[in-house]
């Protein structure tokens, strides 16, 4: 060890002249594209959306109905999307019920258990598994995993049939909210994880080694000083998670049937969400009837902004930046 | 960080990892597990319970059993510790199980119909459940290219100013445009799709591959910005003041300085935004439509892409036309993958 100090950098003073002054106008102009856009996009929907809004009141939010009207009068058009909202939170929820415990393990065994010739590839696979497109889970969720999800949900339904939510009207185990949500979960344990892991792997090391100094083993180090440690960063990417699951679109559109009724049984096979709407009704949409998916679509957004601002505060304040 | 648990002496005395596995019990481990997959195996061959996930579910009830068993004489905090390594392990099996599911499905079913000719027909001639030979999808890929080079072009140099304002102009709305970089990565695809719907398509009155480009770059600019800004603060404080020491202004460090030393970084914030929305195709089927007809003109109505086509031929269900589904998704797939690899391989270039 040499022992020379380092001498202290010298405070600086900046004066900015002309061109500076251009340049940094330009950059503050282009870093606030986002925000703009962001403001666009809000302002656009809910402009074109404004008239359903006015007719149709909360009901539009609440109610359940979805009807196109005959242009004669006799039936009257009807919009609203109350039983998607319900559909979106639902699917949503059990994505989340079953990510979330899969991430946190993922997470905890990437940086802790897994051999350390392994962690690497699994942590590469991660980050590609983060960027499979969803549509690739809908088509592998159809055509592969569904034979899988009626076989657990018959079980579930054998077994805990009792209780209100595993209850089935028809006998029809296939296209529910049960299957699209373990597909959805699947979609989201990606980002859930990475999130989980680089939160985890902040964990000062110090503190872990103290642990088993003092004679705990791996899991009590984890419990006591790994999981409090990280818990609103954890919490943060799921909530990161739920997000993405409550904007999805493709992967419910071909994983459910669109019925317009309030759904709480997750294993009948009826349900949909809101982007599912959207991209349902988009191709033969009358005039009016789209106004109201332009105006589902803003509710949407506003939903899953307040979500993810909420997700990104909680992250942003427990992994500081350097 | 790491290297500070790992104490590695110069004298070259290995030093002792008390708290690393012996290999023996590393041995027993592995028997142990074998012998409960073997007997999982054995529960579905002779029992109801079936499949590779209940075979998994066996095989997880065993472990936890053996588990306990094999931490009888040491105690409660040991046992503790030797079930939750279970639980854990078999969570992130669970977690990866997907996708291993994924790959291996989408290259076991794409790989037939990836020949020749999907490479270099499109479907204009050809009907959905015509045999594989003939047809093919040059026409999604073209589109899609098409769609994602022009969204990279309206997006990197947005994506790179709004990296150079968070870390070369630090001014003051540094957290406000962190914070909405973040919260914009999050706009559902399909809002996006809505969102030029009601502005561009409705004004032009013409869906086009412009308009799904739209879309897509507002989906593809927080990825950029974000990755511009993570690959913009690896520059040395030390270069920036070498550029101010020489007497260069501040754009002039920037440009000349800043950017070309983390050009291949910049790269690779394009990379992962095009790998981001190559795949999308919510907000396509609302501004591109489809087509199955080979095109190169951006502005000329409705075009095909490789998830609208993958999305189209899965909706018709007949044999053929769900394998070119899945030959679809398996290139969208190797395209993603290729980008990844690329993204990899220029990002480790600047950090070293």
């Amino acid at each position: 060890m040499t022992t020379t100090e380092t001498p202290t950098p010298r405070e600086m003073t900046v004066i900015y002249n002309r061109e500076d002054k251009i340049f940094r106008g330009v950059v503050t102009g282009g870093a606030l594209t986002s925000l703009f856009v962001l403001g666009a996009i809000g302002l656009f929907l809910f402009l074109r959306g404004a008239e359903i809004f006015r007719d149709n009141g909360i009901k539009f939010i609440t109610g359940t109905n979805w009807t196109v009207g005959s242009g004669d009068g006799i039936i009257s058009d009807d919009f609203s999307i109350g039983a998607m909202l319900v559909g979106t939170v639902v699917v949503s929820l059990i994505a989340l019920v079953i990510a979330f415990p899969l991430a946190v393990g993922g997470a905890l065994y990437l940086e802790f258990y897994a051999p350390r010739a392994l962690r690497k590839p699994l942590v590469t696979m991660l980050d590609l598994a983060a960027s499979i497109p969803s549509l690739i889970f809908g088509l592998w969720g159809i055509q592969v995993f569904t034979s899988f999800g009626e076989r657990w949900a018959i079980l579930i339904n054998n077994w805990l049939g009792f209780i209100p939510i595993f209850d089935v009207q028809v006998e029809n185990f296939g296209r529910s909210p049960f299957i699209a949500g373990c597909v959805l979960g699947s979609l989201i344990i990606p980002i859930t994880t990475s999130v989980a892991r680089e939160v985890y792997s902040r964990t000062p090391r110090d503190l872990v080694d103290t642990c088993y100094a003092l004679g705990g083993t791996k899991w009590g180090a984890i419990r006591s000083v790994v999981i409090p440690y990280g818990k609103s960063g954890v919490i943060g990417g799921a909530m990161l998670g739920l997000g993405r699951a409550l904007g999805e679109t493709v992967a419910v559109y071909l994983l459910l049937n669109l019925v317009f009724r309030y759904n709480f049984r997750i294993l009948e096979s009826e349900g949909g969400n809101v982007a599912s709407l959207i991209a349902t009704k988009f191709g033969e949409a009358t005039d009016y009837e789209l106004k109201a998916l332009v105006a589902a679509g803003f509710v949407l957004f506003l939903l899953t902004l307040v979500v993810n601002m909420t997700a990104t505060t909680i992250v942003q304040r427990s992994t500081p930046r350097a | 960080m790491i290297a500070l648990t790992t104490p590695t002496s110069a004298s070259g005395v290995e030093p002792q990892t008390p708290w690393m596995t012996p290999r023996a019990k590393q041995i027993q481990t592995l028997g142990t597990l074998a012998f409960a997959g073997v007997l999982a195996g054995m529960v579905v061959v002779l029992t109801g319970v079936a499949g590779v996930d209940g075979w998994a579910v066996t095989f997880f009830g065993l472990s936890l059993v053996l588990a306990v068993i094999r931490t009888l004489r040491v105690g409660a905090k040991e046992r503790k510790d030797s079930l939750m390594k279970v639980i854990i392990t078999a969570a992130a099996v669970t977690a990866f199980a997907p996708w291993l599911s994924i790959f291996g499905s989408v290259l076991l079913k794409g790989y037939s119909g990836l020949r020749p000719n999907y490479l270099t027909q499109d479907m204009s001639l050809t009907v959905p459940d015509d045999f594989l030979e003939y047809g093919g999808a040059i026409h999604a890929i073209v589109g899609s290219f098409l769609m994602v080079i022009i969204a990279t072009v309206v997006t990197l140099p947005l994506g790179i100013l709004s990296g150079i304002y968070l870390t070369e102009v630090r001014g003051r709305l540094t957290f406000l445009v962190r914070f909405v970089v973040q919260s914009m990565s999050g706009v559902p695809s399909i809002v996006a799709g809505l969102f030029v719907y009601t502005t561009l398509v409705f004004a032009t009155n013409t869906y086009s591959a412009f308009a799904g480009a739209m879309a897509l770059a507002v989906l593809m600019l927080p990825t950029v910005a974000r990755t511009a800004e993570e690959v913009l603060k690896l520059v040395p404080e030390d270069l920036r003041s070498a550029g101010y020491a020489l007497g260069a202004r501040q754009w002039r460090t920037a440009f000349m300085v800043v950017i070309p030393t983390v050009r291949s970084g910049l790269t690779t914030a394009a990379i992962l935004g095009v790998a981001r929305v190559v795949g999308e195709t919510a907000p396509l089927l609302l501004t591109s439509l489809s087509n199955s007809t080979l095109k190169f003109n951006p502005l000329d109505g409705p075009i095909g892409s490789l998830p609208t086509y993958v999305f189209g031929y899965l909706q018709i269900g007949t044999e053929y036309a769900v394998a070119r589904a899945w030959t679809g998704s398996l290139v969208l797939l190797i395209i993603v993958f290729i980008l990844f690899t690329l993204a990899r391989r220029l990002g480790g270039k600047d950090k070293r």
